[in-house]
Parts: structure tokens; sequence; C-alpha cells
């Protein structure tokens, strides 16, 4: 079959990934637990963007893929960015 | 023999655009989440410290687990280690499983509080709580439904793989549920801290 070879992601990667993700999962506890402001929030959700990063291009292979993927991935994310932004615009302002 | 023609780009791309359709659907949630909190700052904080940290924690571990050991599946199909692929994706769905135990615990823990949605302690906290809880209650279980269907999918990979339709060099359909299952996690990382971690 003429496919190009397919990318194999070793053990080690996969689980040093899945540390990365539940030392960043007790941080953002840690965080929250410790600090009672808003910036606890926005860290918690920037810890949470950081982890799906790691998901979407180690564990979902998008790092590995054809570029037409991350592509299709980063529009779709800036898509639901844009529309979170402008939603929340129209109600803080109308 | 006759050559099956199979396309694996194409059928990993109609993955990912199932999967799209299915961050719309919660990033819809999260934009009426967002409205409700910023409506609702005092009440969706106090609601939120009625949820367990310590489970939502657990589950958050056990989620990012199994989503490691479904990972990890792909790799050993691919070595043609099908003994290994079998055991891997077995422990994601029973991961999976503990995760919906927990989860069971941690609503009958509500229910026995008096907090359920429609439920008359509710009724009387006042609005905010209405809302959190009825967010709370909607896409943690949104979630959990993913998670049913996650198993079944999972369980159909375990077949597949066990009698050999899928193989070290056939294995797109194992990758997809794969994809399937992150999807699961990725929107758990969310749900996780903008519902248990509010400060």
């Amino acid at each position: 079959m003429a496919e190009e070879k397919h990318h194999i992601i070793s053990y080690q990667k996969l689980l040093g990934v899945l540390g990365i993700l539940i030392v960043l999962t007790l941080l953002s506890v840690a965080i929250t637990e410790i600090e009672l402001s808003r910036w606890a929030t926005i860290a918690a959700l920037l810890i949470a963007g950081i982890k799906s990063t790691f998901v979407l291009l180690i564990f979902m292979h998008l790092r590995f893929d054809q570029r037409i993927f991350r592509v299709m991935v980063g529009l779709i994310i800036a898509l639901v960015l844009v529309v979170i932004f402008i939603t929340m615009l129209d109600f803080m302002f109308r | 023999m006759s050559q099956v023609h199979r396309d694996d780009i194409g059928s990993k791309m109609g993955m990912w655009l199932f999967i799209f359709t299915e961050l719309l659907l919660f990033g819809g949630l999260f934009i009426t989440y967002a409205v409700y909190r910023y409506l609702h700052p005092e009440a969706f904080h106090l609601a939120s410290q009625e949820l367990d940290v310590p489970i939502g924690t657990i589950n958050t571990i056990i989620l990012l687990i199994s989503s490691a050991t479904i990972a990890m599946s792909v790799t050993a199909i691919q070595q043609k280690k099908k003994k290994l692929s079998l055991g891997l994706i077995a422990a994601t769905i029973i991961l999976a499983a503990v995760f919906l135990v927990n989860k069971y615990f941690e609503w009958g823990a509500k229910f026995d509080h008096g907090i359920f949605p429609g439920s008359e302690y509710l009724d009387q906290l006042g609005y905010g709580d209405v809302l959190f809880f009825g967010l709370y209650f909607f896409m943690t279980g949104l979630h959990a439904f993913h998670i049913i269907i996650g198993m079944v999918v999972l369980g159909f990979m375990y077949v597949y793989v066990k009698n050999d339709r899928l193989t070290h060099d056939n294995f797109q359909l194992l990758e997809n549920g794969g994809l399937y299952w992150h999807l699961v996690d990725l929107i758990w990382i969310f749900l996780f801290p903008l519902f248990y971690l509010i400060a």
C-alpha cells in the first residue's frame, strides 16, 4: 500500500505526557486552594489550556499528522474562542 | 485476494469533523455557564464549595490515565503486540467504569442532601444555585453520557482487535475510537476547574 509510514509514539513519551498532565492537575487544585482571587480562575483555565494542548498534540497525534489536521483544529478552536468572545462582548455591553 | 479500498486519512478526517461538532456543542454550554457565572458570582462560588474536590481530582486523574492507556494501545497494535493492545483497551474501559462509579457516589451524595434539578431544597437557595447545579448536572451528565458511549465504542474496538479485523497495518478505527476517548478527556479538563475549582 502506498501509504506513508505511520509515526509510532513510544510508551515512554506517552507516560511522560501523562506524568505532566497529572502534575498540572494537582497544580491547578493547589493554586485554587491557596489563592482565592479571580486570578486563580484564570490560572486554572490557563493550566487547562496547557493540558489540552498536550492531549491534542501527543495523545491525539496532531503533532505527527498531516498539516491539514493541525490547520483544521486550529481554525475550530479559533472559531470557538471568537464565538465566546463576541457573545461575552454582546452580553456585557448591550 | 482482492485489494479492499481503504482511506485512512479520510477516515480520520471524518472523525475530526465529528469531534468539531462536539466541541461546538460543549462550547455553547460553556458560554451559557460563563454568562450565568458572571450574573451570579457569589452563588456560583458558594455552590461550587458543595462539590467534592478530592473525588473530582481523582476522577480527573483516572480519565488522564485512561487517555494514556488508549493511546498506548494504538502504539501496541502498531508493534504487532495484540495481547498488550487488548489489555490496554480493556484497562481503558475499566477506568471508564471506575469514573462512572465515582460519579454515581458523587451524584448520590448530592441527591441525599436534596440537591437535584427541581428539588425543593434547591428552590429555596435561590436563582444562582439553581443555575449552578442545573448546569453542573446537565454538563457533567452529558459528559458521563459520552463516557458510556465511549465504553461501547471501545468495546467494539476490543472485539475487532481480538478478531484481527484491526491489525498492525490496519488500525485506523482504533485510532478513531481513541480520538473520541481523548475528546471525552479534553472536555473534562475544562469541566473540572470550572465547576470544582471556583475561586
